[in-house]
């Protein structure tokens, strides 16, 4: 008996890990690709390999070297950075309209809120360019920071309100009795209070805001005003008839690093916020 | 130092109204309790005089100056609440100081000076520099008294700061409120409980608070001893006052007389009243017997010492015919 029944456990544990493996495999594979890509060089890349064969940074040294590459980096660092601070200003202060103080349709404002943000992009295009043209910042980053807040705002407004709700209501009148302005409550109380979910909500906008693709391309015109992930698309080899993959996977590499950096240093915060807000601690 | 009228105090949430024109005067320096079964309106009417809460009609007078539209922190209050709300961010030292680096014109070593005092009183100076999730209960609830105290206010308010605590540490910090009192004589203090006891040991006057007015205002013993209202009797006093009505209230030209345990006696026969024990209760000090006799409630006999009766005896019992309160049909004492 004792015999099966470990042949049956040894079953249960070797196929849990075959799903894990497979897992592992199927999410990670195509950055392992692209890393891999990156390093190769020449007619090398067309040559299918698993693992690293050669290895060669004349890949990064070109994308870094030509055209407008690091301009664009730079553009993307900052739209992105911008994107984050603006929208958790705006996010922070709506969200202490909406979780403390009471007005009428305050319900039915939230709802609108969530309904904006069940719009596709495509159908909001035409409008929001119309718009970025009348304000006078079409191809300047601000059209960029103003397009990716707004989208990014709904989720970040939900998030910081639930938080916000669940806050104790008596912590917030002993900083009245204190003689705390709401501004003060807000930035002093609440904020540090708030940590793990403005690192979450913070972290998500800003790979929202650089990874965008589509406003990006729409709303920009030149090399200087583009963001990454366009001019990784635009990204022209020699002829009309090459596409330069090398180049292509490495610029992709650089760009994946600052958000896996990002990730990897709030990791633990990004656990705990995704989590509080459920459960009272 | 501060005197605080309220004249007719109003307040509705919606359509519901809460408080329904409360007329009261706290006096300088008085130990004012608010008591009440919960969902009398104690809570909101302490909120209304913090400032947290808005009169919907009526007016508030801190010092005879009408303050109802003042801001809490310029009525120069301090709040104590039950669930202590401490800044779980800020160590112990930073959020007795919250307030006073709030305001304008402290210097920093007058600001730790008050600090230091402050947690000398309450014994947690050696708390300062921790956290409020590093302490047990009742050392934030001193810290959230320590945070009051530091303000130096005009008044104190207390609501139910001992109901999170366990029952022991709840007697040991209702002592230290009550030198608390003592040691600031000049500061006026509202406290808000729904346990007599609380209210009986620490108040110099009582409110007593039934669904949104005044029942009746007095020194501990002025309820005791002259309650003004079947509702007050009822309520003040551990156990509770015995309520008998029927023919043996009539004989006393009532509808109802009260009486309470300990001013019945036991005799061997021939005593006014007769029933069955039905429980007994040995507390050492003193014991209770609960009898059936017809009432709604099983009439409690409190005795000196322990006791020895058993459930099924039938006993004879003899009211100290003084101390027995009559009540009409209304609730009303008649006297």
């Amino acid at each position: 008996m004792g015999a099966t029944f470990d042949l049956w456990k040894i079953t249960k544990t070797t196929l849990f890990y075959a799903l894990v493996v497979v897992i592992v495999v199927v999410s990670v594979f195509p950055f392992y690709y692209a890393i891999l890509t990156s390093f190769k060089q020449g007619t090398d890349i067309f040559r299918i390999t698993y693992w690293p064969v050669s290895f060669s940074l004349e890949n990064y040294q070109s994308v870094l070297s030509q055209g407008s590459f690091p301009r664009n980096l730079l553009n993307s660092i900052f739209i992105a950075s911008v994107t984050v601070i603006l929208a958790l200003f705006l996010a922070v202060t709506a969200a202490f309209a909406l979780s403390r103080v009471r007005f009428r349709g305050r319900g039915f404002l939230l709802m609108v809120i969530l309904g904006v943000s069940m719009f596709p992009q495509i159908a909001v295009l035409s409008g929001l360019f119309e718009l970025i043209r009348a304000l006078g910042i079409y191809n300047t980053p601000w059209a960029l920071v103003f397009s990716y807040t707004i989208f990014t705002l709904p989720f970040t407004v939900w998030v910081l309100t639930t938080f916000m709700r669940d806050l104790p209501i008596e912590i917030e009148e002993a900083a009245i009795v204190d003689g705390a302005s709401p501004w003060v409550i807000i930035t002093k109380v609440f904020m540090p209070l708030m940590w793990p979910a403005l690192v979450t909500t913070g972290l998500l906008a800003f790979i929202g805001a650089w990874n965008e693709f589509l406003f990006a391309l729409t709303f920009t015109s030149s090399n200087d005003t583009r963001t990454v992930p366009v001019a990784i698309a635009l990204l022209s080899g020699g002829s009309q008839y090459e596409i330069p993959w090398g180049i292509i996977m490495a610029a992709s590499v650089i760009v994946t690093v600052p958000l896996v950096a990002l990730v990897l240093i709030f990791q633990r915060k990004i656990v705990s916020g995704l989590t509080a807000g459920g459960v009272k601690g | 130092m501060a005197s605080i009228e309220l004249r007719n105090i109003r307040k509705a949430f919606g359509a519901v109204e809460v408080i329904k024109g409360v007329d009261l005067e706290v006096r300088k320096g008085e130990f004012m309790v608010f008591v009440g079964p919960s969902g009398c309106g104690k809570s909101t009417l302490l909120r209304l005089i913090s400032g947290l809460e808005d009169i919907t009609s009526g007016e508030m007078l801190f010092d005879g100056k009408v303050v109802n539209a003042l801001a809490p922190s310029k009525r120069g209050i301090a709040m104590v609440f039950q669930s202590y709300a401490l800044y779980p961010h800020m160590t112990v030292y930073e959020n007795m100081a919250f307030g006073l680096t709030l305001e304008k014109g402290h210097a920093k070593e007058e600001i730790q000076q008050r600090v230091e005092r402050a947690a000398d009183m309450l014994q947690i100076r050696q708390y300062l520099d921790r956290l409020p999730k590093q302490l047990s209960g009742g050392q934030r609830q001193r810290v959230a008294i320590g945070r009051a105290i530091t303000r130096d206010p005009k008044v104190f308010l207390f609501d139910e700061p001992l109901s999170n605590l366990d029952a022991a540490l709840r007697v040991a910090t209702r002592i230290e409120i009550a030198k608390l009192h003592e040691s600031m004589d000049h500061v006026t203090m509202i406290y808000v409980t729904h346990d007599q006891v609380e209210a009986m040991t620490l108040a110099d006057r009582i409110c007593v608070l039934r669904d949104g007015l005044v029942e009746q205002v007095g020194t501990p013993m002025e309820l005791y001893e002259n309650p003004n209202s079947v509702f007050v009797a009822g309520f003040i006093g551990s156990p509770k006052m015995n309520f008998i009505s029927g023919d043996k209230a009539k004989a006393y030209n009532a509808e109802t007389v009260g009486i309470r345990g300990e001013h019945i006696t036991i005799v061997p026969d021939g005593g006014k009243w007769s029933g069955t024990v039905i429980h007994t209760e040995n507390l050492g000090a003193d014991s209770y017997v609960y009898l059936e006799m017809g009432t709604e409630e099983p009439v409690v006999v409190r005795l000196d010492g322990a006791n020895d009766y058993k459930s099924g005896d039938t006993v004879h019992i003899a009211p100290m015919e003084d101390k027995i309160h009559r009540f009409d049909g209304a609730g009303k004492p008649i006297r």
